[in-house]
């Protein structure tokens, strides 16, 4: 007979079932395609290697898996949005007041906008330089 | 700056001005969480009673990133919607599926792509741009491959597109090095025991895609035929190749 060892309660417990998916889109949402282009075009453009990217997204990975979060792919690019925004400052590229307060101001572009308006930021906030 | 994010990630919505935002948002007023009313409303647009929902913090750091280094001229927008466009529409795992009915159908393009996975893959101009080296590993009666990356997600690009998100699940990548054959098994493969599963770990430098058995009964297939069923899953090896359904030919 065939036993499942699919059914053996520690491997269950030690490890998780595999999330499934189809071919759906290559991205959730508009961010995450920013956040994928921002990142190969810096790396392009030499700002840092790819190597060197690999190493900061799975240090971010390894890093939420150490929080205890689950993992099953959902998240993966919030945790790619945390090593760019990593390199980008490490790299001087910006630092992160600077992110902070873009990140504000375009929060209150969007209060501020009338639906069906493009969403623009007023002026360039405090100089990120 | 004007927001020009809502074309990306939605197929072919590709528009920049900004006007076709709400395909994402909806009439999301009623239901977003980061929408606020204790504002005054300027009377000058009748048409909704509303300003924009606030995205998500998530998407709001995405901008401020991009808007901060857009400013300083690092990255163009264009620059950056030619590389969404790019991994959206152009590449997908149909590049790799023409590689796979390439080396099928001629046995001296299959020595060189085996041989040099780099060269053979550029010979159809599918082009890495991280730098990195392809090998391309061939499964036989012998021996059944499959890639990870067990650190992060490293994936053939240029050859797959971006990878799914169960590639990228801590899940698949711890497993499948600790128990393949299982891993396998839930994707519904069962590897017989004599043959031999070889787990390939992908970096940032090499990156691994699959040759896959072609399946019996496909001898009068043409290339583009054959190249038709070729998968996602087989190329990262947790399927096979399935042979045409003989209902003539209807997918």
């Amino acid at each position: 007979m065939t036993t499942s060892p699919r059914l053996d309660p520690d491997r269950l417990a030690a490890l998780p079932p595999l999330p499934r998916d189809d071919d759906g889109p290559v991205f959730e949402e508009p961010w995450q395609a920013q956040a994928f282009a921002l990142a190969v075009k810096l790396s392009e453009q030499g700002h840092f290697s790819w190597k060197t990217w690999a190493q900061a997204l799975a240090e971010e990975l390894a890093a939420a898996a150490a929080r205890g979060e689950p993992d099953d792919g959902s998240r993966y690019y919030h945790h790619w949005v945390a090593a760019l925004e990593r390199l980008v400052t490490d790299r001087g590229l910006s630092d992160g007041s600077a992110l902070e307060i873009r990140k504000e101001a375009w929060a209150d572009a969007y209060r501020h906008t009338p639906h069906g308006q493009p969403v623009e930021l007023r002026e360039s906030g405090p100089s990120s330089t | 700056m004007s927001d020009n994010e809502h074309g990306r990630g939605r197929g072919q919505h590709h528009t920049r001005d900004g006007h076709d935002a709400h395909h994402e948002d909806g009439h999301g007023h009623d239901r977003s969480p980061g929408h606020t009313h204790d504002h005054h409303h300027d009377g000058h647009h009748h048409h909704d009673h509303d300003h924009q929902a606030v995205p998500a913090d998530i998407a709001l750091r995405v901008k401020a990133l991009e808007s901060v280094l857009v400013e300083k001229g690092m990255v163009a927008p264009a620059e950056l919607d030619e590389i969404v466009d790019r991994y959206e529409n152009r590449i997908g795992p149909r590049n790799g599926a023409r590689v796979v009915a390439r080396a099928w159908v001629d046995p001296e393009y299959r020595e060189r792509l085996l041989a040099d996975g780099t060269a053979a893959i550029a010979e159809l101009d599918y082009l890495g741009r991280q730098g990195e080296h392809m090998k391309v590993v061939e499964n036989t009666d012998r021996v059944h491959n499959v890639i990870v990356c067990t650190l992060c997600s490293c994936y053939p690009w240029p050859t797959l597109g971006l990878p799914p998100s169960w590639y990228k699940s801590s899940a698949y990548r711890a497993r499948t090095v600790i128990e393949p054959r299982e891993v396998l098994r839930e994707f519904g493969m069962d590897v017989p025991n004599e043959v031999e599963v070889r787990v390939w770990d992908s970096t940032a430098e090499i990156r691994y895609l699959v040759l896959p058995e072609r399946p019996p009964g496909t001898e009068d297939l043409t290339e583009d035929e054959l190249a038709d069923l070729v998968t996602r899953d087989s190329m990262i090896g947790v399927a096979r190749v399935a042979a045409p359904s003989s209902a003539e030919g209807s997918p």
